[in-house]
């Protein structure tokens, strides 16, 4: 590379997009497997899996991800366990999304009424029944905007992993512009793509929402 | 000839939330095929009676009995006895996400393990007894209150309970929209269905009750036939009725 920027250039800012694409997708789907049972053990009837997975929330919460990766990356591998940089931010990021979205979803499953709760068990429902045939399908209901919201955080979250290695958008183009120097212009690129990928999913979020807010009014009792 | 055996029995039950006594050495008994209105004012310890008997509360001390089985018994098998219990609450508290079918379905479905199919029929026979067979498919929010109440009655008739609770069922109504929940209860009674109505419906109650117990202050301050709402003994009875009517 150098010189000026070139067609080569722009390709290798859209590999970096695409990887931070992939990386998001590992968070969402890593952190929502995680996300789903914190929250689970967060309203859980046992009291030792509540404070455990609280405890979890708070750690995580009060870390920065930064911290995060790079116990992942430099510390696992002081202890004798090498990751790629693939790896260890993925792990990272599935830790952190974990937390958030155990405690985003544990809000929205206790945001279900109580009277469900106990019209279930009144209908003689197990507990994993009311859970799972009642109260979770309000919930997921509930829960789809501020999820959709927050992968908005997730991908810019992203970026952090360059502090590995790893090659995803703003790292490549902190790459090129170490050949290029020309700053302005290549992070100038690189926000315009990540306001691409976020913008419409912050529409959506939005659009979510408002939907929401006209099904919940019409849940009221008449 | 021995008696058989009450269906619901409290037998000096005393319940407190924190430092507030709620129930005070409560005691009445329901048979088979009785009708027992609960009255009294708001904070009586009504609704904490009924939450008792279907054991979403726990009693501090006495004694509950549904169908000959001890509710107050550690070991009490929840599933069984919600089974025999049908409650309805003020708020009727259909599921939202679910068709008025899917919510009748759920429970003998789950619960019994019933064939779908069985249970659509079993959801429609339900409807059309509280006078609903169209709204099969509906959802709840495109049901009137009166509508939602009568399918939550549906539904809990759906697991055929030997008794049904009925907690102020008709308070969140408009009075035009009572009259048609309070004739599916009337019905029900005249099926001799066993039930433990509170209501502060006082014409209603006069009509169906068999029994009557008064509650004050977490005590059963007066109880017997329909006929102490019209020559109550107590003042406070006296009273309440007054201002009920
Ligand atoms: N879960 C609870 N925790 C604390 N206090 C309660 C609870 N449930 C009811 N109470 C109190 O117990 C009293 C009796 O309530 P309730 O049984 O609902 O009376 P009623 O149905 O006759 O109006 C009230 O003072 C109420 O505030
Ligand atoms: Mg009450």
């Amino acid at each position: 590379m150098g010189g000026s920027l070139n067609a080569n250039h722009l390709l290798f800012l859209g590999q970096g997009a695409l990887w931070t694409i992939g990386l998001s997708a590992i968070a969402l789907i890593g952190g929502g497997l995680v996300g789903f049972l914190i929250a689970l053990a967060r309203v859980s009837p046992n009291k030792l899996v509540r404070l455990t997975s609280g405890a979890y929330v708070q750690l995580v919460q009060g870390t920065p991800l930064l911290v995060i990766m790079f116990l992942g990356f430099f510390g696992l591998a002081a202890l004798g366990f090498p990751m790629t940089p693939l790896a260890a931010a993925g792990a990272s990021l599935t830790i952190y999304v974990g937390a958030y979205f155990g405690e985003i979803w544990r809000g929205c499953i206790q945001s279900v009424p109580r009277p469900q709760w106990e019209a279930a068990e009144g209908l003689g429902l197990s507990r994993t029944q009311r859970m799972l045939k009642v109260i979770l399908p309000q919930a997921v209901r509930i829960a789809t905007p501020p999820t959709v919201g927050f992968m908005v955080q997730i991908i810019k979250n992203t970026s952090l992993a360059s502090v590995v290695g790893f090659v995803e958008l703003a790292r490549s183009g902190q790459i090129i512009n170490n050949s290029l120097f020309e700053p302005f212009l290549i992070y100038a690129i690189v926000a315009v793509i990540y306001f691409a990928l976020c913008f419409p999913i912050s529409l959506l979020s939005r659009r979510l929402e408002r939907r929401m807010g006209v099904g919940r009014a019409k849940l009221m009792p008449t | 000839m021995m008696q058989e055996s009450p269906l619901v029995v409290l037998d000096r039950v005393y319940k407190s939330f924190g430092a507030l006594k709620v129930l005070d050495g409560v005691s009445f008994s329901v048979g088979r095929g009785d009708v027992l209105v609960l009255i009294g004012r708001s904070g009586s310890g009504k609704s904490t009676a009924l939450r008792c008997i279907d054991r979403f509360e726990k009693i501090d001390s006495g004694e509950i009995h549904v169908c000959g089985r001890r509710v107050d018994a550690p070991d009490i098998d929840l599933r069984a006895l919600r089974q025999d219990v049908g409650i309805v609450f003020q708020s009727y508290n259909l599921f939202p996400h679910l068709t008025i079918a899917q919510n009748i379905m759920l429970a003998p479905v789950s619960v019994k393990g019933m064939h779908k199919a069985a249970a659509r029929e079993l959801a429609a026979t339900m409807l059309a007894k509280v006078g609903l067979s169209e709204k099969l498919d509906a959802y709840p929010e495109q049901l009137s209150g009166g509508q939602q109440q009568r399918a939550a009655i549906a539904r809990s008739l759906a697991m055929q309970p030997k008794v049904m609770l009925f907690d102020e069922v008709t308070s969140a109504l408009d009075p035009q929209l009572t009259g048609e929940v309070l004739k599916v209860i009337e019905a029900l009674a005249a099926d001799g269905m066993t039930m433990v109505i509170v209501t502060h419906e006082m014409g209603f109650a006069r009509g169906i009750a068999r029994h009557v117990v008064f509650m004050h202050e977490g005590k059963v301050h007066e109880a017997g036939t329909a006929s102490i709402l019209t020559t109550p003994a107590t003042p406070e009875l006296a009273q309440f009725v007054g201002t009920g009517l």
